[in-house]
């Protein structure tokens, strides 16, 4: 029996919300790929992410995710 | 000889009652006005001396029992700088002033443009080409004059930060650059003073409050010294109105709750993250 694949929450903030895949709230991970994985599998440069957010707590490009997790990227804001 | 100021303000007390029927004795600003000429003293002063004595002045009124009298005579002597003074710090002065905060330094070096008028609270269709930081003097003077306003019409840099926020309680950050924000983080850390910070772009906005110890504003737009780009996607999406007036809501807040020594229910380590496209309000750890 094969297991079901490992999804997670993604959220894409600002400017990068244009980059949301259509199944973002469910959105299909190999268990163990990074953030910079996830990032190059949707196609968003490093460059353009300022933070990340695993589960609402800051995490790294080299964070690995397994499935399950909520994640928020957000780019550079600087406004006021 | 004059009778003690209490004796001056008590006859000229109004008894009142709040929706729940309690009792509150008030104090109107006319009278507060009077006294302040009678006693050669400011009207700050006698609104503190007021509410030390358990008289609310009547424009505090409604900040009443959120803020207990102490609370507010805690404000009144506190000092705030708002540093920048277009989209957040327009709102947040107002917003300070309001509340009662008794003394603050309002720094900009920035005249009004065109491209301000969808945001900036302190702009307006005739103050186009004129001083910011003079807008919000006056600004402030018509809605609270009790507030002592320090205006310095300049631009944040390396070499004034420090002198310019000396002396104050927090300092709020209002600027529109990253850069600016590293170079205030570091003038509050210098005068162990707690920063409040916001940033805006499009829909979002995002605050946070940093003491002098912590990990501060690298945690948010990375380090210092590896900053590409001063400014976000705000060069993109814009600044909304709606965007600005919220998450200056949201930095006053914090302000206060610093003045008020309410530290332990700021976002220390901590992220507000508003987005107005789908109504997302969270607070991520930054730890």
């Amino acid at each position: 029996m094969t297991q079901p694949q490992p999804a997670i929450d993604l959220r894409l903030f600002a400017a990068l919300a244009s980059r949301t895949p259509a199944d973002a709230s469910s959105y299909p991970i190999e268990a163990g790929m990074s953030v910079e994985q996830l990032l190059a599998k949707i196609q968003v440069p490093p460059a353009d992410v300022k933070l990340i957010f695993i589960n609402g707590v800051r995490g790294r490009l080299e964070s690995r995710l397994h499935g399950g997790e909520r994640v928020g990227i957000f780019p550079p804001v600087g406004g006021g | 000889m004059r009778p003690a100021l209490i004796e001056a303000i008590t006859p000229l007390v109004t008894r009142t009652s709040r929706p729940d029927g309690s009792a509150l004795r008030v104090l109107s600003l006319e009278h507060i006005r009077q006294l302040a000429i009678e006693y050669g003293v400011t009207t700050r002063e006698i609104e503190i001396e007021a509410l030390n004595n358990g008289v609310v002045p009547g424009r505090y009124l409604r900040n009443m029992t959120t803020l207990s009298p102490a609370e507010q005579v805690r404000l009144l002597k506190s000092k705030a700088a708002v540093v920048g003074l277009g989209g957040l710090g327009g709102t947040v002065t107002e917003i300070l002033a309001r509340v009662g905060v008794g003394a603050m330094v309002l720094i900009d070096g920035d005249r009004f443009e065109e491209h301000n008028l969808n945001r900036q609270m302190l702009s307006a269709e005739n103050l186009l080409g004129s001083a910011k930081a003079e807008a919000a003097l006056k600004r402030v003077a018509a809605i609270n004059s009790s507030v002592s306003v320090s205006i310095q019409p300049t631009f944040l840099a390396e070499d004034n930060a420090l002198e310019l926020i000396t002396g104050c309680q927090v300092v709020v950050d209002c600027l529109d650059n990253i850069s600016s924000r590293f170079t205030l983080e570091q003038a509050a850390r210098q005068a162990g003073i707690p920063f409040v910070s916001a940033a805006i772009a499009g829909l979002t906005g995002l605050v946070t409050t940093i003491f002098p110890g912590d990990g501060g504003l690298q945690l948010i737009h990375g380090p210092r010294h590896s900053l590409k780009n001063d400014k976000g996607v705000e060069t993109i999406l814009g600044n909304l109105p709606q965007t600005v007036f919220m998450t200056a809501a949201m930095e006053s807040a914090e302000a206060v709750k610093v003045l008020l020594g309410r530290t332990g229910q700021v976002l220390r380590n901590k992220l507000w993250v508003m987005d107005l496209t789908d109504n997302t309000f969270e607070v991520l750890s930054l730890e």
